[in-house]
Parts: structure tokens; C-alpha cells; sequence
């Protein structure tokens, strides 16, 4: 089992969700974030006064799938949040140990 | 059917004559005058929680409560200062400095009075949604970190050692700015110099924000509905301030319109640029900057003439707010200075430039760029005496008075609820509980 962690642009989340609904990931955990990259933000200005705006929001999506799905799903993300602009987030494969459905006690594989 | 024709013009015939003969003796009551400065009182007032949304949109999230609250209360206070003792201060004859002490509590007016041709009571009230945003508009300045304890002090000593007096030179018989002859249609000096000046005093006596708790503004759309409401508001403001429901007022109502519409677009157009960006905090700031400058003309000039100080609006409140605020480095939170105070000085100035005789009647004055004499250039000179007393007196006082407030209750928050924002630490709430679920899309 593996848990991909991608975190992208927010407004690529429907197009992400759609996405991995038709590759048939069975659960998702979205969170809304704020960070940087490289980039460090961007400049707004309000009354000519500049604001540095170094924390954007994002979308955290965390999904937990078989080993053999993990380079399906991470394609797939790749494909749909990408602009080709600065900004477009990372993907984070890290390997998860157990899992637990909690409604009946189940481990492994199968809750997934 | 005939005779009750004939009846029913008997009838009008008589009410006609037993009316004209029952109000012969009375004094000149317009009922239609006392209609509309009785609404334009009530537009006035609403402006003050229009000023609430625009510079609580303005705030950052955590000094938001504090903010509204701040310029609500302004309601609560002043108004019942006006009743007690600032109507007397201000328009109760006194000397050339300030009224007498002959209406206080309202003494003496009864529902009979009259001021001109609408009863005393109508000219009271209007006057006291005046005084009311006046020290609202004050209060831009301080966001997050001026006490709200001080902040209750320092709303009726304002009122009644700063904006009495100027309101008596000015708008009082006896004051002497009005029979010297300076022209302030609606409070440029009144209002806008002498808020703008108390502004800019608090914000150097109280000292910059860190500049981490500085943010940029929380909420525009609301920024926009208080615009709306303020432009709505200032109808009545500078419509009103004819004291009569006639061409005149319907004259200030045209050029407020005309100049508001005109400062918005200069000031994108400035923005445009010189920052490569047009913004629609730009466009709202630009609005209420034109406002401001046709304040203290809009009885006296043209329409065109209104053209040009919406120009001069523009052009020169975007220049002090983004040009002149850095270059002093006082900490004016939400441009009262800068949007207010020149614009009121602006304005005041302009109006000894195109005040014009079509609209002013035959006892007014043509300005310099109208008449292009040495009337003109006469009333200009007044003009500018206006300013600069009314610019040195709110400065002084408010000095005073800033350091009553420092050293009884104090001025200052600490810096640790600054960080915190003044919401939680001095009212213990906050603005929003709100949970936002923008997770679900529309179905195939």
C-alpha cells in the first residue's frame, strides 16, 4: 500500500476528483492548504501599497492505493492539475504500514 | 350627480380659503421642505454604517468587530452629545468662536419652532448625523491598536472641543468663518479637513501597527456595499444641505452624482498607469474621494465645474494616498488622511474656483476660473484661510486631546493583543464562524 499526497492548484480539484473517480479510487481526503515552493508567492497590490501574498491556498488530496496503482494514479493527477506555469503544486508517494476500517475492525489490503 | 359636483368644488373652494386663512398668520413652514431634510437627516445617518462596512471591509479580519463597533458607537455617543450640548455649542448664537449655552438639553425648542422654513427640531436632527460621521470617520485611522476605552473618551471630547466650534464658524450666524464669507456648501472643512486632520494626529500619537499585523483589506465585496451605501447616503448629505426641497438641492444632487462617477474612473485610469492594474478598491476609493471634494462645492458650482473637481479628486487624493503616506510614513490605516482631508481641502479650495452665480443667485460669487476678477481671487484667499484654520485648530486640539485620553485611560493597546486583534482581546469575538464547503459539483 501506498498513500500518494498531491497537492496542487485549488481550482484543478474538480478536474483531479473526476479523474480519480474514473481510475475507480474508492476514498479520498481533501484539505485546503496554504504554502510555497520555490515560487515564494506573488504580489498584490491594494492603494499602491504591495502586499507579498507568500502563502497561496492549495488543495491537498491524499489517496492510499495498491503498489500496482500508484504510478496510474500519480499519471493521472499529473495530467489534470498540470498548467505548465509556476505554481502547479508536487505529488508525494510515501509507503503506508497498515490500515484499519474502523466500522469493523478489518486490516490490510483489502479496507483500501 | 351635478349637485354633488357643484358640492365638492364647494367644499375645495372652502378648504382652499380656510387653509390659505389658517396658515396666514403662522410663519413660512414648507411642509415639502421639512419632507425632505427630515429624509435627508435619515439618509445622513445611514451613512455611518455605510462607513462601518467600508472600513470594516478595509480591516484586517482580526480588528473587523472593533472597527464596526468603533464607528456604531459614534451613533450612540454624539448623538446624545448633540441633544445635551453640542446643538447649543454649535448654533445657539455665543460669540465668533462658539455658541452659548441657551439650547442645552434642546431648551427652549418646541415643535413650533422654526429654523428658516423648517421647524428647528428638522435642522437639529439633520445636524446631528453630521457630527455623527464626522468622528466615525475619524476612527479609520486607528485600526488595530487604539483602546476601545479611549476610543469612548476620545469620540465626545472630538465632538465637542473640535467639531462644535468649527460647525459654529461655519455654518452659525454668528461663527466667523460664515460672516466673513468662506464657502462650505456640506462640510469640506466641517466634516472632511476637520476629520481628516483628527486623523492624522491620533495616527502619529499612537504610533505605526508592526508591520506583520499590517494586511491587506478582508473584504472588498463589502467595502463595495459600504461605497453604495455611502454614495446613497450623500444625497441627503450635500442634497440637504440646501435646507429646502428646490432646484438647488436638486442642483447639489446632480453635481455630488456627476463628480463621484467622474473620480472613480480617474482614479483607475491613475492606477492604470502607473501600476500596469486597475483595481476595483481603486475604483470604490476613487468614488468616495470624489464625494469628499464635491462636498464643500456642490451648492455652488456647475455641473461641468463638478467635471473638473472630480478630476482634481482623482488625481490628487490617489497621489496622497499612495504617494504622500509613504513619503511621511504616518500610519493612517485606511487613508482618512489622504481620501478626506485632501480631498475636503481640495474640494474647499475649488470651490472659490468655480463657484458660480447661476447656482449661488445673484448674492453669490463668481470664482476665478468662472469670472476670472478680483472676486474670484478674493474668495480663493478665503478659501484658503478656511483651510488653514480649520487644518491648524483640529490639529491642536486634537493634540490636546489625544493626550488627556494617553495619560487617563491610555491610547494604546498592547502588542500582544495587537497580535492577537483587537476583536477577541477587547470585545471577545470575532467577526465570522464560518464554515465554507465548496466540495460538491454540478451532476452530468
Amino acid at each position: 500500500m501506498k498513500k500518494v499526497e498531491a497537492i496542487f492548484r485549488d481550482e484543478k480539484m474538480s478536474a483531479v476528483k473526476e479523474a480519480l473517480k474514473e481510475l475507480g479510487v474508492s476514498g479520498m481526503t481533501v484539505t485546503e492548504v496554504k504554502g510555497h515552493g520555490i515560487q515564494k508567492g506573488i504580489t498584490e497590490v491594494y492603494r499602491g501599497r504591495s502586499y507579498a501574498v507568500d502563502l497561496l491556498s492549495k488543495i491537498k488530496v491524499e489517496v492510499v492505493v495498491d503498489d500496482k496503482d500508484v504510478k496510474k494514479v500519480t499519471d493521472a493527477i499529473c495530467e489534470t492539475a498540470r498548467t505548465g506555469s509556476i505554481g502547479d503544486g508536487k505529488i508525494f508517494v510515501s509507503n503506508v504500514e497498515d490500515a484499519i476500517r474502523i466500522r469493523t475492525g478489518e486490516t490490510g489490503e483489502k479496507v483500501v | 350627480m351635478r349637485k354633488i359636483g357643484y358640492i365638492t368644488i364647494l367644499i375645495s373652494v372652502f378648504m382652499v380659503v380656510a387653509s390659505s386663512t389658517l396658515w396666514a398668520d403662522e410663519s413660512a413652514l414648507d411642509k415639502a421642505d421639512n419632507a425632505w431634510i427630515l429624509t435627508s437627516a435619515a439618509l445622513v445617518l445611514l451613512m455611518t454604517p455605510g462607513l462601518c462596512l467600508f472600513y470594516g471591509g478595509l480591516c484586517s479580519v482580526r480588528n473587523i468587530v472593533n472597527m464596526l463597533m468603533m464607528c456604531f458607537m459614534c451613533i450612540s455617543i454624539v448623538s446624545v452629545q448633540w441633544i445635551l450640548w453640542g446643538y447649543s455649542l454649535s448654533f445657539s448664537g455665543g460669540n465668533w468662536f462658539i455658541g452659548g449655552l441657551s439650547k442645552v438639553g434642546l431648551m427652549g425648542i418646541t415643535p413650533d419652532s422654526l429654523s428658516g422654513t423648517i421647524p428647528e427640531y428638522t435642522f437639529m436632527i439633520f445636524q446631528c448625523m453630521f457630527a455623527v460621521i464626522t468622528a466615525a470617520l475619524v476612527l479609520g485611522a486607528v485600526e488595530g491598536r487604539m483602546k476601545f476605552s479611549a476610543v469612548l473618551l476620545f469620540v465626545p471630547l472630538f465632538a465637542t472641543f473640535v467639531y462644535d466650534p468649527i460647525c459654529h464658524w461655519q455654518w452659525c450666524e454668528t461663527g466667523w468663518m460664515y460672516k466673513w464669507g468662506v464657502l462650505d456648501f456640506a462640510g469640506g472643512l466641517v466634516v472632511h479637513v476637520c476629520c481628516g486632520a483628527g486623523a492624522l494626529t491620533l495616527a502619529v500619537m499612537l504610533g505605526s501597527r508592526k508591520r506583520q499585523n499590517i494586511t491587506p483589506p478582508c473584504n472588498l465585496p463589502m467595502v463595495c456595499l459600504g461605497t453604495g451605501l455611502l454614495w446613497f447616503g450623500w444625497f441627503g448629505f450635500n442634497g440637504g444641505s440646501a435646507l429646502a426641497a428646490d432646484g438647488r438641492a436638486a442642483f447639489a444632487f446632480t453635481v455630488t452624482n456627476t463628480a463621484a462617477a467622474t473620480a472613480a474612473f480617474v482614479w483607475i485610469v491613475c492606477e492604470w498607469l502607473e501600476t500596469g492594474k486597475p483595481t476595483f478598491l481603486g475604483a470604490l476609493t476613487g468614488a468616495i474621494a470624489g464625494l469628499a471634494t464635491i462636498t464643500p462645492a456642490s451648492g455652488f458650482v456647475g455641473p461641468l465645474g463638478a467635471l473638473q473637481i472630480g478630476i482634481m479628486a482623482g488625481v490628487g487624493c490617489y497621489f496622497a494616498v499612495t504617494k504622500l503616506k509613504p513619503l511621511f510614513g504616518f500610519d493612517d490605516a485606511l487613508d482618512v488622511v489622504g481620501v478626506h482631508a485632501i480631498g475636503g481641502t481640495i474640494g474647499t479650495f475649488a470651490a472659490g474656483l468655480y463657484c458660480t452665480k447661476m447656482v449661488m443667485g445673484p448674492d453669490g460669487v463668481d470664482g476665478l476660473f468662472i469670472g476670472w476678477g478680483a472676486e474670484g481671487l478674493t474668495q480663493l484667499g478665503k478659501q484658503c484661510v478656511g483651510i488653514l484654520a480649520t487644518w491648524g485648530f483640529t490639529v491642536a486640539v486634537c493634540v490636546i486631546i489625544a493626550l488627556i485620553v494617553k495619560y487617563t485611560v491610555g491610547l494604546r493597546t498592547t502588542e500582544a493583543d495587537e497580535e492577537k486583534g483587537l476583536d477577541i482581546t477587547q470585545h471577545g469575538e470575532i467577526a465570522y464562524h464560518l464554515q465554507l464547503e465548496a466540495t460538491s459539483t454540478l451532476r452530468r
